[in-house]
């Protein structure tokens, strides 16, 4: 495999060191400040929207009675659909042209907390009072919450699209002939289901927004990336996107749910012009449990074909995607699923579908991984479920068929390019740091004198895309004449420690202390392009971007400084002890620091790195569960994990990144889900009765590393910020089914909680007996 | 996640608080904790006119042994109960019960007479003071009445308590040190139980079984407890457990669930009490 230059180890270069977040003391004392907590003064008298939801699932409006609420104490104004300009839109591009989102629902509501009214009062108890005394007279529809339901298109959420059906985009030009397994000598499939989760970042949904005399608009907001979520407020709002100016405040965690801008957006700019006055909004947590788009929400057909030796030879998957009432992000991500879904393995022969449904449920986007989770639980449940048919270790049978290093660059049948990856290796290490043999020998034993507690193993082996999305991303870097150092980045960082990070990187060239940097992002006037921070991307693209800059303004101080120091520019370089330009080899000789330089003319650089490409971040997880087969009860005990992204900048972020991801990656195992009941009701839009783990609910985790450069870029850098979700969560359900195995259990769906690992183990031994 | 506007009083005593309680009958609802009466405010599910707050009754707040019996103050907080040594000594099921009970936040805030008045099926406390076959002390300005506990509950979150009368005082039998096991069985380490049994050896000798969650109301594993008293083996008598219940369904269990967890819980719960 061919190294990239940048990786050649360096003498005493911050790269590699666990630096401290620099973001962190404010974060752990006086606390950050979100939007909801601004004090701006351009929001001075700022009126609070209240907005009045649907209680119901699927439902025409007959009419809408807001004159009590108009006559409430404190209330400035009431607003409903009829009232409401701003076009209703298609939120995203490639779905059915006539399922649009109005802004406020009109004649019809598609599920339970859709928006129908804005209260705008002086306080924000007093819209809490008025919202509840706005009258809507609903006429209630079925609702249709069941996926393969909806697909019958008997109950229509838009009845002028004749269908639920959402999108053509990942129709197949051609189908596989009847003979795809012939081949085979054993052939499982099953259906499984990637459960609905909810993001619930602990900062939810917020905008504030205010008009300017200049007729300009700012929307300060909580969103992963505010240039393009400007846009999007923008094009809704039919304005010049140059009218518009984005500010993010810190953001309280996002895991892709904050991607774009959300309708509320543009609703709280819009009645902001209607008042004349500033606006400001912040949802409720049960809102945000039905307002904020949620992930996954997928159904799967797996069929797995092969050997008995343990060769696989033909892989099917057939996915059933959710796209709530208002398609999304939601409807592309089955192209990504469909992308990864050979995984890590070489397969001859693999095919897939995708189908995208509405239904009268909260809306589906990104979370955490965005359609590569749901290929990688796919195949890695396949790969069980064919180990367990022919009698297989599941390490051995995905050691035996995953992709080998001297394949690489290798294009998968799914289509994606993998760039690098050691992936038996990594299978071996996890195992290894696991002990595996003895856990099998542990597990055997327990076994033999059945236990009430069993052990059960799982094993992950996976490979995702990091920068899939957006490859192009921008970085400013700007040496002032104290020395300090400003880095304006297009990425978005709410938690991932950019600030940090990127001063890390620009600290490294520019010979300048991290404490002197300052980085800042999420501003649309000072940053006017980027891509913010999604899909694990931000290293690789604006990361990059910022060494990029950096090198460059290195070498722009070396131009300016050899008119100074009278010397060709092939002798200088920078002294990185001083942060000064220097003759090489002539200590003592005259030199000139950055901050001398930038005092006579600015000392800026502006860089745009184009990736081209993602790239494939790799590892292998290995978990432990106990399973109480009295009760149900699983219980994790232990997961190794190794996430290969490439060189680590800094390995108290990555693991940190790994340590959030790898929880998230449990929480679906074993604990979340969003639950709707037939009637489209909500059943789980408070943390009581939403299944978010604490620490309690997790081991402490085992990482293991290993370190594998991408050849896209100088560095080396992949993504990690999706991975430990992706490893985590199959090898942890891998294990719970491991471990009542040998009762004839082959599958249980996620979310395993007890009372269904129970039914499991009973259905399975009713069957056998 | 506001709750409708209301009238607040903190009374300085119990009499007072008893006035008021008098005067404004059922617009009045009391404070107590607040850890299930605020939720349900700010979820506009309860809308009291007036509230009356007795969280820092002093009067309220006490734990003593008074003859064959315990007496706690309705007022007490689950963080006090959790670490008295009064009846660590004398019953220690209930600060073993107690300690189960949400987090510390909750634990510090909630109160004893707050749990058993609010009477949550799910609830950990009213199974345990079932189990201990505790008495309730209800106030009124028209006098006082004991009711035993296992009179209290009429359904699911409803008791023989009048709107006018304050839980003032719950009083158990001193069952000791030893001779009980509570078995919780949640999704989360801080959730409320999907079921709980709590087993209590009474001064007779008897094993007394409360069960959480099983029913409208708090219930005993009567089937269970006579088949102990026939003799029978804790295997077969635990198997009994779901007799005459009437567990709910939900997210985190079906009926059916819950009938088989009971006997696990319950078997494994008189092996614990058993030593
Ligand atoms: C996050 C969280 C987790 C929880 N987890 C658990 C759990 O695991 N297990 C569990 O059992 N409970 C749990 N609870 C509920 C908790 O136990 C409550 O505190 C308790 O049920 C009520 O006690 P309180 O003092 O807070 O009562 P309040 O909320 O103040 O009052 C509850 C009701 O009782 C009435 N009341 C209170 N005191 C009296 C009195 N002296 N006389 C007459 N009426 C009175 C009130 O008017 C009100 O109707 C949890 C609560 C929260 C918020």
């Amino acid at each position: 495999m061919r190294l990239p230059t940048g990786l050649v180890s360096r003498p005493m270069s911050i790269l590699g060191t666990r630096v401290v977040r620099t973001e962190d003391p404010v974060f752990l004392t006086r606390g950050a400040t979100y939007t909801d907590d601004l004090t701006d003064e351009r929001l001075t008298g700022a009126l609070h929207v209240t907005l009045v939801r649907s209680p119901l699932a699927h439902a025409t409006i007959n009419s809408i009675d807001v004159e009590e609420a108009r006559n409430a104490p404190g209330v400035v104004a009431v607003f409903t659909g009829a009232d409401c300009d701003i076009a209703p839109a298609l939120l995203f591009p490639a779905a059915n042209k006539k399922m649009l989102r109005p802004f406020l629902a009109t004649d019809r509501v598609r599920y339970v907390g859709e928006a129908v009214a804005a209260v705008l009062t002086e306080e924000a108890y007093q819209g809490e009072d008025a919202a509840d005394l706005v009258d809507v007279d609903y006429e209630p529809l079925d609702a249709v919450v069941d996926m393969k339901e909806a697909l019958k298109d008997e109950v229509l959420l838009f009845p002028e699209a004749g269908t639920n059906s959402v999108t053509a985009m990942h129709l197949n030009k051609e189908e596989p002939g009847d003979d795809f397994f012939a081949d085979c000598e054993v052939v499982v499939s099953r259906e499984i289901v990637n459960q609905r989760v909810a993001a619930a970042p602990l900062e939810t949904r917020a905008a504030s927004a205010y008009w300017g005399e200049d007729g300009r608009c700012t929307i300060f907001c909580s969103t992963q990336n505010a240039q393009s979520a400007r846009d999007e407020v923008a094009g809704w709002l039919g304005m010049d996107a140059k009218d518009l100016r984005l500010i993010l405040p810190d953001v309280g965690g996002g895991f892709g749910a904050k991607i774009g801008a959300d309708p509320e957006f543009a609703l709280v700019a819009w009645l902001s012009k209607k008042v004349g006055r500033p606006v400001r909004w912040n949802e409720s947590r049960s809102e945000n449990m039905t307002g904020m788009v949620q992930g996954r929400a997928q159904l799967q057909t797996i069929t797995i074909g092969g050997d008995r030796d343990g060769t696989v030879k033909a892989y099917r998957l057939d996915v059933v995607a959710d796209a709530g009432a208002y398609p999304r992000l939601g409807v592309a991500l089955p192209m990504f699923t469909r992308m990864m879904a050979p995984g890590t393995y070489d397969i001859p022969k693999v095919w897939s579908t995708a189908q995208v449904v509405a239904t009268t449920t909260t809306s589906t986007a990104a979370y955490r991984g965005a359609g590569r989770p749901e290929a990688t639980q796919a195949i890695e449940r396949a790969m069980d479920l064919f180990a367990d048919e022919i009698g297989m270790d599941p390490a051995e049978l995905r050691k035996k068929n995953v992709v080998k290093p001297e394949q690489f660059p290798f294009t998968t049948k799914g289509g994606a390019e993998y760039d690098t990856g050691e992936y038996a290796k990594a299978i071996d290490l996890a195992c290894e740091a696991a002990n595996y043999e003895g856990l099998r020998a542990e597990q055997a034993r327990r076994r033999e004198r059945g236990d009430a507690l069993q052990l059960g193993i799982g094993v992950s082996s996976y490979v995702e895309i990091t920068g899939g999305g957006a490859f192009v991303e921008n970085a400013t870097v700007q040496v002032h004449a104290d020395g300090t150092v400003t880095v304006l980045t297009g990425t978005s960082p709410h938690g991932q420690g950019h600030a940090t990070a990127w001063a890390m990187l620009a600290s490294e060239e520019l010979g300048i202390p991290v404490e002197k940097i300052t980085v800042k992002h999420g501003d649309t006037d000072l940053i006017p392009t980027g891509a913010g921070t999604m899909g694990s991307r931000s290293l690789q693209t604006g990361g990059v971007a910022v060494h990029n800059a950096a090198v460059e303004l290195v070498e722009l101080a070396k131009q300016r400084a050899a008119d100074v120091l009278e010397a060709s520019i092939d002798d200088l370089e920078l002294d990185k002890a001083t942060g000064s330009i220097v003759v090489k080899g002539a200590p003592g000789a005259k030199s000139v620091s950055l901050a001398d330089l930038a005092g006579t003319e600015e000392l800026k650089v502006f860089h745009e790195w184009d990736a081209k490409k993602p790239s494939f971040p790799f590892g292998a997880h290995v978990a432990v569960v106990e399973v109480d087969v009295e009760s149900g009860k699983a219980t994790v005990e232990r997961i190794w994990a190794l996430d290969d992204a490439g060189p680590i900048l800094n390995p108290l972020i990555f693991d940190g990144q790994r340590h959030g991801g790898i929880a998230q990656g449990i929480a679906q195992a074993m604990l979340e889900e969003v639950v709707f009941d037939p009637e489209g009701q909500p059943l789980t839009a408070t943390f009581a009765d939403y299944g978010i783990p604490s620490a309690a609910e997790l081991p402490s985790f085992d990482l293991v590393t290993m370190e594998t450069p991408t050849t896209i870029n100088s560095m080396g850098y992949k993504g990690v910020g999706e991975a430990g979700t992706i490893g985590s969560c199959p090898a942890v359900q891998n294990a719970v089914i491991d471990a009542v195995s040998h009762l004839g259990v082959r599958h249980i769906d996620m979310p395993l909680t007890p009372v269904r690992v129970w039914t499991a183990i009973k259905e399975a031994q009713e069957a056998t007996r | 996640m506001i709750p409708v506007g209301f009238d607040y009083q903190r009374p300085e005593s119990l009499d007072a608080a008893l006035a008021l309680l008098a005067e404004h009958g059922e617009d009045a609802t009391v404070l107590a904790g607040g850890h299930s009466l605020l939720p349900v405010m700010k979820l506009r599910l309860a809308a009291p006119e007036i509230v009356i707050d007795i969280g820092r009754l002093a009067e309220l707040n006490y734990i003593r042994v008074d003859g064959d019996e315990v007496a706690i103050g309705a007022g007490t907080r689950y963080r006090d109960i959790v670490i008295s040594d009064v009846l660590a000594k004398e019953c220690a099921l209930l600060p073993a019960v107690t300690r189960t009970v949400g987090d510390p936040q909750v634990r510090h805030r909630g109160t004893l007479g707050g749990a058993l008045a609010h009477g949550d099926p799910a609830g950990d406390l009213p199974a345990a003071i079932l189990a201990l076959e505790g008495t309730i002390v209800l106030r009124s300005p028209r006098g006082e009445r004991k009711v035993p506990i296992t009179e209290f509950y009429t359904g699911v979150f409803s008791s023989v308590k009048e709107p006018d009368e304050l839980l003032v005082e719950i009083r158990v039998p001193r069952t000791g040190a030893t001779g009980w096991a509570y078995e919780k069985f949640t999704r989360r380490s801080n959730d409320w139980a999907i079921v709980a049994v709590a087993v209590v050896t009474a001064p007779d000798g008897a094993r007394r079984i409360g069960l959480v969650n099983m029913g409208s109301t708090p219930l005993r594993a009567k089937a269970t407890e006579a088949a102990l008293a026939e003799g029978k083996s804790i295997e077969e008598a635990a198997a009994l457990a779901a007799e005459g219940t009437e567990p709910p369904a939900d997210n985190a269990g079906t009926p059916e669930y819950r009938r088989h967890l009971v006997t696990v819980l319950t078997r494994r719960a008189l092996q614990t009490a058993a030593g």
